[in-house]
C-alpha cells in the first residue's frame, strides 16, 4: 500500500477538528429570520385595536413604502424602541403597527405613556398574521415597498444607529 | 373568619387570569373533535420549533406564541390541508429551521450522504486489509 494513504485518516481528521474549531469560534447568531423578505406582504385584513386608529388590511400597506412594525403593549423591548419609531415619524415615514395577543386598553395606555408613531394597528389577536409574515417575535419592524413587497426586515428593538439604516432602507423602497 | 374571607377574597383578586394579556386562541390547548385529525395535528406539532423557545416542539411547549402555532395548525388540518402543505407554509415562511424534520437540500445533504461515503471507504480498506493478510 502506498505510504501516504496511512496519513489519510490523521489528515480527514485534523480537516474535521479545524471546521469544528472555526464554527466554534463564531458568535451563534439564533435569531430567527423570516424567509419573507422579497417576497409580497400575505394577504390580511386585521380590526382595530383602539378607537380612532383604523385597523390594517394588505390593501393599506400598499402605494406607498412604509414601515410595518410589530409590538405589543406587555413587550418591554417595545418601550426601548419608542422613542426611535418617534425619530422616524418625525423624518416623515410612514408607520402602521401589528398588534400581537393584545387589548384595547392596554394598547391605548402604551401608546399614551411612550408616544404614538402609528397611522394604522391592525389587531393581530392570535397571531396568525405575524405567523403569515415569518415573524418570530417582539419587536420586529419590516419595510415594504409601494408595491407591497417586503424589503427588509428588522429583528428586535429599533436602537439609536439602526434608525439611519431603517430611514435609508425606506428611502431605497421609493 | 373576617381574616379568611378577607384572604379569600384577595386570592381570587390574585389570580393569575388577571395578569394575561388575553385568553389562548382557539384550540391552542383543545384538542380538535375528529380524533384521526386530532392525531395528524399533535404528530406534525412534535416536529414543529418553538420559535421563542428554541429548543422545544410546540406540542409541549407553554409559550404563549407555541399556542398561537398549535391553533394555527390544528385549525388547518381540521380545514382539510395535510401536515405536509402545513409544514411547507411554515417552511416558506421561516425556513428549514422551523422543522425538526429538514428536508434534503444542499445543506442538508452531506449529513445523508457522509455515512454512505464513509462506510463504502471501510469496506474498501478492510477488503484491502483482508486480501493482504489471505496471501
Amino acid at each position: 500500500m502506498r505510504r501516504w494513504l496511512l496519513w489519510l485518516p490523521l489528515a480527514v481528521f485534523a480537516l474535521a477538528m479545524a471546521f469544528a474549531v472555526r464554527e466554534l469560534r463564531k458568535p451563534t447568531d439564533r435569531t430567527v429570520y423570516s424567509a419573507m423578505v422579497g417576497k409580497p406582504l400575505p394577504t390580511f385584513d386585521l380590526p382595530p385595536i383602539v378607537a380612532g386608529k383604523p385597523g390594517l388590511s394588505t390593501a393599506d400597506v400598499q402605494g406607498q413604502p412604509r414601515l410595518l412594525n410589530i409590538f405589543a403593549s406587555w413587550c418591554v423591548p417595545c418601550i426601548a424602541e419608542a422613542p426611535q419609531l418617534m425619530k422616524l415619524k418625525a423624518m416623515g415615514i410612514p408607520i402602521d403597527a401589528i398588534a400581537i395577543r393584545d387589548t384595547g386598553p392596554a394598547i391605548r395606555q402604551f401608546l399614551a405613556r411612550n408616544g404614538d408613531p402609528y397611522t394604522r394597528i391592525g389587531d393581530d389577536r392570535d397571531s396568525q398574521v405575524q405567523l403569515a409574515l415569518g415573524s418570530s417575535g417582539v419587536p420586529e419592524t419590516f419595510v415594504i415597498d409601494a408595491r407591497g413587497v417586503i424589503v427588509k426586515q428588522h429583528v428586535g428593538d429599533i436602537r439609536d444607529d439602526d434608525v439611519a439604516d431603517l430611514a435609508a432602507a425606506w428611502r431605497a423602497a421609493r | 373568619m373576617i381574616r379568611r374571607l378577607l384572604a379569600l377574597v384577595m386570592l381570587a383578586l390574585a389570580a393569575p387570569t388577571l395578569a394575561q394579556s388575553r385568553a389562548p386562541a382557539d384550540y391552542a390547548n383543545v384538542q380538535l373533535p375528529d380524533p384521526a385529525k386530532e392525531a395528524e395535528a399533535t404528530a406534525l406539532m412534535a416536529t414543529l420549533r418553538c420559535l421563542v423557545c428554541q429548543g422545544q416542539a410546540i406540542v409541549d411547549s407553554d409559550a404563549d406564541m407555541a399556542g398561537d402555532m398549535r391553533s394555527l395548525v390544528r385549525q388547518r388540518i381540521a380545514a382539510g390541508e395535510s401536515a405536509d402543505e402545513v409544514r411547507a407554509w411554515l417552511i416558506d415562511r421561516y425556513g428549514d429551521y422551523v422543522t425538526y424534520d429538514p428536508p434534503v437540500s444542499a445543506a442538508t445533504l452531506p449529513l445523508w450522504l457522509a455515512p454512505l461515503l464513509l462506510l463504502t471507504f471501510g469496506l474498501w480498506l478492510a477488503r484491502a486489509s483482508f486480501r493482504r493478510r489471505n496471501k
